[in-house]
């Protein structure tokens, strides 16, 4: 099964990147920029095939490692193969 | 005093570590690969700066994942003292040995150079060859040094006097040098046996060096394993 962990910056912490990125924007000529915040995708294979075990397990690696619950938050997403 | 620094893939500050150790210990260190799974017996356990793992996922997140660290984690609960500078500190958090992380300084620019710091508690193993309130001089290198940590954990850590050090000075010459919050430079763990920090004292132990104000950190754990 195919799984998508996306992990975002917690609001009110302060992204430094992601307002680099919009000055560069900015300067790139695009002026309506409000904000930016800069996250992390992972694209994930994983062999369990049952959803809601897959669902908690990719949970288990989000909290364990793949973001720092201090400053982010993840959201899962399974992704069905083409094949299934 | 017997001292054990542990070496991941990417540490580069571990060699500087080792020589302060030896220097003020009259003990080289042993050195301790992030694979291995024990660490022998040691009065102090040491995470050196550098860029583990290339700093992949966020900076300590996959070395504080490393074999070796449950090891460290173990020690630390038994008592054992533990620091981390600079990466060291980085894994420290990412493993949940100290509270909050580091994140990318609020510059977006790499630091290194001198600051000020400011000895916040001398009630640690780690400090009380220092006087409360004295300014040292430091050196920091880092990217990622930009303290974070939630209100709740931050306001914590400042009733239970666990904020061992933090950034002093005007800018020039001192100040904050990453952003971090309430201009923390160094924080203990509630049993107070665990110290991470971004500056680099053993990089400040002899003339040669600049100066020795680093050097009062390793002589007070030397001094209260002696006693």
């Amino acid at each position: 099964m195919k799984a998508v962990v996306t992990v975002t910056l917690k609001s009110g912490v302060l992204d430094p990147q992601g307002k680099a990125i919009q000055s560069a924007l900015g300067s790139l000529g695009f002026d309506g920029v409000g904000s930016i915040r800069q996250g992390k995708i992972f694209e994930i294979d994983i062999a369990e095939t049952d959803p809601a075990r897959a669902a908690s397990e990719l949970k288990d690696m989000a909290e364990k490692l793949l973001a720092n619950m201090v400053i982010e938050n993840y959201r899962v997403e399974l992704v069905q193969g083409m094949d299934e | 005093m017997k001292s054990a620094v542990i070496v991941f893939p990417g540490s580069n500050r571990d060699r500087d570590m080792i020589a302060a150790l030896e220097k003020i210990s009259g003990h080289a260190p042993a050195t301790v690969w992030h694979a291995d799974t024990d660490i022998p017996p040691v009065d102090l356990i040491v995470l050196p700066g550098g860029f583990s793992y290339g700093d992949y996922l966020r900076s300590g997140a996959i070395a504080a994942r490393a074999p070796i660290m449950r090891a460290v984690a173990e020690r630390a609960a038994a008592g054992v003292p533990v620091l981390g500078v600079c990466n060291g500190f980085q894994i420290l958090c990412e493993a949940g040995l100290l509270p909050g992380m580091l994140m990318r300084n609020a510059s977006l620019r790499f630091v290194c150079r001198e600051v000020l710091l400011r000895i916040e508690t001398t009630q640690s193993i780690f400090t009380d060859r220092y006087r409360q309130g004295e300014i040292i001089r430091c050196p920091v290198a880092h990217g990622d040094g930009n303290y974070r940590v939630d209100e709740a954990t931050l306001a914590r850590l400042k009733d239970e006097d666990r904020v061992a050090f933090r950034y002093a000075g005007a800018s020039a010459g001192g100040g904050n040098p990453n952003g971090s919050i309430d201009a923390i430079a160094g924080i203990l763990n509630d049993r107070r046996n665990v110290l991470g920090m971004m500056p680099h004292p053993e990089n400040l132990i002899e003339p040669l060096q600049g100066g020795t104000d680093g050097r009062r950190l390793f002589e007070s754990v030397l001094e209260r394993i002696a006693a």
